[in-house]
C-alpha cells in the first residue's frame, strides 16, 4: 500500500491549492465541460512532451488530475481542523489512491527506473511538471533558464520556499511509487533541509546549513554537479558569503548555487 | 342521511361544550413542563378543543359521511400510508425553532409519548405527546416540550490540545420500566444514562423548617405535625445516573441498546465498545477494526445496532458500504464477522466517486427483527439477513444527483450523512434529503412520495403537497430543476412514531412534526 496517504498527516500543498483554486473555476454547471476547450488547446504541445505514454484523452486526464488537486487539498485543510473527521480523510485519501494507482497503470504517474546518478532525479522532477504546468501555463511562460534572472512560471507573489515544499510532496509520492524508496527519501530529506535553513537562517548561520547536511547531501551534490555545468558565471558571486565561514565541503562549485535560493530552485525545476 | 347528520351535530356541539369545560387544562398558551428554559418558542399547536369546526370544514369528520363501503375503517397504524386516498396527506402539525442551534439527532421513545431532539450545543429537548381524549381514534395530541437539559459540556482534551464538540450525536430511550424514563446520549467521547423524572408533589408541613425554607428555632416549636404531600405544578428534572466516559480514541457515531436492556454498545470510527448499564468503569471491546500501521488504513466503521430480538447479534457498516453481522457467542472479540452483506458494485456506474457514495451513514434493523435497512448517498438498501450477496430492495432516493457528484464533492456535500428510518409496521421506510425534502417509499406498493418541510406549509392541518425534482430537460409547472435545489437545507435526522402514522423531521435548526390526514 502507498504510504504517502497517511490521512492523519498530509503534505503541505501551498502550491496546489492556488492550482485548485483554478481548477475549480472548471467546475460550474456541467461537470467538466466549460473551459476544457480552452485548456486543451493550451496544453497541446504540453501533453505531448509531458504526458508520452499515456492512452487517455487530455480531457480525462485533466479530470483526473484536477480531481486529485482537490483532494489533496481536502486533505490538507483536514489536517489543518481541530479534529479532523476520520471518516471523510479516509474516504478522501481512498480516492486519491485510485486516482494514483490509476495514473501508474497509465504510465503518467512516471514510476522510476533505479537512479541513474544525476539524470534519474531530474526526470523525477520533470514529472512534477505535469503538475505544475497549468499553474506555469497561467503564468503564459514557460521558464526560461536564463542567468540571474527571477524565477518565473511558479505562482508569482509565493515564496520559492512554499512552492519548492509542494513540489516536495508530488516528489514524494512518487518516490513512495518506487522502489528504492530510501535513497529519495535521503533527496528530499536533503532538499528539505536545505530550502528550510535557507529560508529560516541568515547567511552567517551557513555552518548549521552545512552542519546539518549528512552523507545523502551528496546525492544533491551530484544533481546540481550535473547542472551546474551549464549554468552562468554569475553564480560565483554568491559564493563569497559563504566561503570564509565554511570548511571547504566537497564539490566547491554546487555551493555556488545554494548560495541563492532562487537560481537553485530554478535549475530544478527547468528542464 | 339527515338523521345522521343532526346526530353528528349535536354530538358536536356536546363536544364543544365540554372541550370548553376543559379550555384551561387543554389549551394552555404555555408549554406544560415547568423546567423549561428561556428562549425556546413554544410549538404553534391548535388547542384541542379547535379540532372540532363546524361542517363542512371539520376533515377528521367527514369519514362519517361517506359511503361505508369505500371507507377503509381498519385501524390507523395498520393501514398503508401511501394507498391512493393518502397519498398527498401528511399535514404539518407544529413547528420548533432552535434560535442558534443546530439539530443533530432525533428519537421517539418506545411508546412513542416522548420524543427526543438532541443538538450542536448539547442540550436535549424533550416533547411529550398531549393525552388526548380518545373519544376518536384518529385524533392524536400534540407535541409540547416536557423537559429540557443541557446534557454535555464542551470539553478540551489536554492530551492532544483538541476541543471535544458538545454535540449530541445520539439519543437511544431505554424502555419504560418504571414512573422515570431513561435515556443515553452521546457526544463524541461520552455517553451518559439521564433520568427524567416528574414531580408534581411537594411535602409541606415541616416541624423544624418553615415553608421557605429558613430553619425554625426549635424551642418554639409547641405542636408536632406530620408532613403532608400537596399537589404542585409539575416539574420534570433530568439528572444524569451514570457516565460512561474514556473508552473511546476516535468519535463515537452511534450507540444502541440490546434487547437483554441491561448491556448497550457505543461504537466509534474503528471500535465498538459493549457497556453494562449499570458499571461505568469497564466496557469490553468487541469489534477493533484499527491497523497495525495507521497509514494502512482504507475503511472506517460507520454505523452500528442492536438486533432488536436477539441479544447476542449486532451489525456495524463500514466507509466501503459493507455490512458486518456479529454474533457475540462466537467469541469475545468479534473481528470475524458471522455474515457479510455487500453488493457488487455496477460496473456502468462506476467512477471515482464510487467509494465515497457507497459508504453507509445509517443503519436500522427493522422492527420484525427479519430485515435491516442501509443508507448510501443515493439510496435505501433493504437487506434480508438471511441472503448476504444483493439487498432486497433498493430505493433511489435523489438519483439526479449521480451526474453532479463531483461538484457535490467539492463542496463537501457527499460527505452528508443521511439516516433512515422504519415505520412501526415496516411497510414504510423513509429519509432525508436536500433543499429540506424527504422521502417515504411503501414497500408494499412500491409507490414513493417526495415532501418539503419548510415554514410555507405553516398552517396547521395544511395538507403537503407532493413535491417533484426535475432531473434533467423540460421542467414542468410545480417541478424543482435540480440546479436549483439549495444544499444547505438538508434534513438528516428523521424518526417515526413506533405506533401511529406521526413523523417528526429535522431540518437544520428546525424541528417539524407532521401527521397523516385521517380521510
Amino acid at each position: 500500500m502507498h504510504g504517502l496517504m497517511d490521512p492523519l498527516h498530509p503534505p503541505h500543498l501551498y502550491v496546489l491549492f492556488h492550482k485548485y483554486a483554478y481548477h475549480a473555476q472548471q467546475f460550474e454547471g456541467t461537470m467538466f465541460a466549460r473551459g476544457l476547450k480552452r485548456k486543451s488547446a493550451e496544453d497541446g504541445e504540453d501533453v505531448e512532451g509531458g504526458l508520452a505514454g499515456t492512452q487517455a484523452t487530455p480531457s480525462y486526464s485533466l479530470q483526473r488530475q484536477s480531481l486529485l488537486d482537490m483532494s489533496l487539498v481536502k486533505l490538507q485543510l483536514c489536517h489543518m481542523l481541530v479534529e479532523p473527521n476520520l471518516c471523510r480523510s479516509v474516504l478522501i485519501a481512498n480516492t486519491v489512491r485510485q486516482i494514483q494507482e490509476e495514473m501508474t497503470q497509465d504510465g503518467t504517474w512516471r514510476v522510476v527506473a533505479p537512479q541513474a546518478a544525476g539524470r534519474a532525479p531530474l526526470d523525477r522532477l520533470v514529472s512534477t511538471e505535469i503538475l505544475c504546468r497549468s499553474v506555469r501555463e497561467q503564468e503564459g511562460e514557460h521558464p526560461a533558464p536564463d542567468g540571474g534572472g527571477r524565477m518565473p512560471g511558479l505562482v508569482p507573489g509565493l515564496s520559492a520556499v512554499p512552492s519548492a515544499q509542494a513540489l516536495r510532496s508530488p516528489q514524494s509520492s512518487l518516490w513512495e511509487v518506487d522502489s528504492s524508496r530510501e535513497n529519495r527519501g535521503g533527496f528530499q530529506k536533503s532538499l528539505d533541509q536545505i530550502f528550510e535553513t535557507l529560508e529560516s537562517k541568515t547567511p552567517g548561520s551557513v555552518e548549521e546549513l552545512f552542519s546539518d547536511v549528512d552523507s545523502s547531501y551528496y546525492d544533491l551534490d551530484a544533481v546540481l554537479t550535473g547542472m551546474v555545468g551549464s549554468t552562468q558565471p554569475g553564480h560565483g558571486s554568491g559564493l563569497q558569503a559563504f566561503t570564509s565561514a565554511a570548511t571547504p565541503p566537497p564539490g566547491s562549485s554546487c555551493r555556488s548555487d545554494l548560495g541563492e535560493l532562487d537560481h537553485a530552485v530554478e535549475i530544478l525545476v527547468e528542464t | 342521511m339527515v338523521c345522521s347528520s343532526i346526530l353528528l351535530f349535536l354530538y358536536l356541539v356536546e363536544i364543544h361544550l365540554l372541550s370548553k369545560e376543559f379550555s384551561t387544562v387543554w389549551c394552555r398558551p404555555q408549554p406544560r413542563a415547568w423546567s423549561l428554559s428561556p428562549g425556546i418558542e413554544s410549538h404553534i399547536g391548535l388547542p384541542a378543543w379547535s379540532l372540532l369546526l363546524p361542517l363542512p370544514m371539520s376533515l377528521p369528520f367527514s369519514l362519517f359521511l361517506l359511503p361505508k363501503e369505500d371507507q377503509d375503517l381498519s385501524p390507523i397504524r395498520n393501514r398503508p400510508i401511501l394507498q391512493h386516498t393518502y397519498l398527498s396527506c401528511f399535514s404539518h402539525y407544529s413547528a420548533r425553532k432552535l434560535a442558534t442551534d443546530i439539530i443533530s439527532t432525533v428519537e421517539f421513545n418506545h411508546s412513542g409519548e416522548l420524543l427526543a431532539t438532541g443538538d450542536k450545543g448539547g442540550r436535549v429537548v424533550i416533547f411529550q405527546q398531549e393525552q388526548e381524549n380518545k373519544i376518536q381514534s384518529h385524533s392524536r395530541g400534540e407535541y409540547n416540550v416536557y423537559s429540557t437539559f443541557q446534557s454535555h459540556e464542551p470539553e478540551f482534551d489536554y492530551l492532544k490540545s483538541l476541543e471535544i464538540e458538545e454535540k449530541i450525536n445520539k439519543i437511544r430511550w431505554l424502555p419504560q420500566k418504571n414512573a422515570a424514563q431513561f435515556l443515553l446520549s452521546t457526544n463524541d467521547k461520552t455517553i451518559k444514562l439521564w433520568k427524567i423524572s416528574e414531580r408534581d408533589k411537594r411535602p409541606e408541613g415541616y416541624n423544624l423548617k418553615e415553608e421557605d425554607g429558613r430553619y425554625r428555632d426549635p424551642t418554639t416549636v409547641t405542636t408536632l405535625r406530620v408532613p403532608v404531600f400537596r399537589p404542585m405544578d409539575l416539574m420534570v428534572e433530568a439528572s444524569p445516573r451514570r457516565i460512561f466516559a474514556n473508552a473511546h480514541t476516535y468519535h463515537i457515531n452511534s450507540i444502541s441498546i440490546n434487547s437483554d436492556y441491561e448491556t448497550y454498545l457505543s461504537a466509534d470510527d474503528l471500535r465498538i465498545n459493549l457497556w453494562h448499564l449499570e458499571i461505568t468503569d469497564r466496557s469490553f471491546n468487541i469489534v477493533d477494526i484499527k491497523p497495525a500501521n495507521m497509514e494502512e488504513l482504507t475503511e472506517v466503521i460507520t454505523a452500528a445496532e442492536f438486533h432488536p430480538n436477539s441479544c447476542n447479534t449486532f451489525v456495524y457498516s463500514s466507509s466501503k458500504g459493507t455490512i458486518r453481522l456479529c454474533d457475540m457467542r462466537a467469541s469475545a472479540l468479534c473481528d470475524r464477522h458471522s455474515k457479510l452483506f455487500e453488493e457488487p458494485e455496477d460496473p456502468s456506474n462506476r467512477s471515482f466517486f464510487s467509494e465515497i457514495i457507497s459508504s453507509i451513514s445509517d443503519v436500522k434493523f427493522s422492527h420484525s427483527g427479519r430485515y435491516m435497512m442501509t443508507r448510501d448517498y443515493l439510496s435505501v438498501k433493504i437487506w434480508d439477513l438471511n441472503m448476504e450477496n444483493r439487498p432486497v430492495e433498493t430505493y433511489q432516493v435523489h438519483e439526479y444527483l449521480r451526474s453532479k457528484l463531483c461538484s457535490l464533492y467539492e463542496n463537501d456535500c457527499i460527505f452528508d450523512k443521511f439516516e433512515c428510518c422504519w415505520n412501526g409496521s415496516d411497510s414504510v421506510v423513509m429519509t432525508g434529503s436536500y433543499n429540506n425534502f424527504f422521502r417515504m417509499f411503501d414497500r408494499n406498493t412500491k409507490r414513493d412520495i417526495t415532501l418539503e418541510a419548510s415554514r410555507e406549509n405553516n398552517k396547521p392541518r395544511t395538507v403537503l403537497k407532493p413535491r417533484k425534482v426535475c432531473a434533467s430537460g423540460k421542467r414542468k409547472k410545480d417541478e424543482i430543476s435540480v440546479d436549483s435545489l439549495d444544499f444547505n437545507k438538508k434534513i438528516l435526522h428523521t424518526a417515526w412514531h413506533p405506533k401511529e402514522n406521526i413523523i417528526a423531521v429535522a431540518t437544520t435548526n428546525n424541528l417539524y412534526i407532521f401527521q397523516d390526514k385521517v380521510n
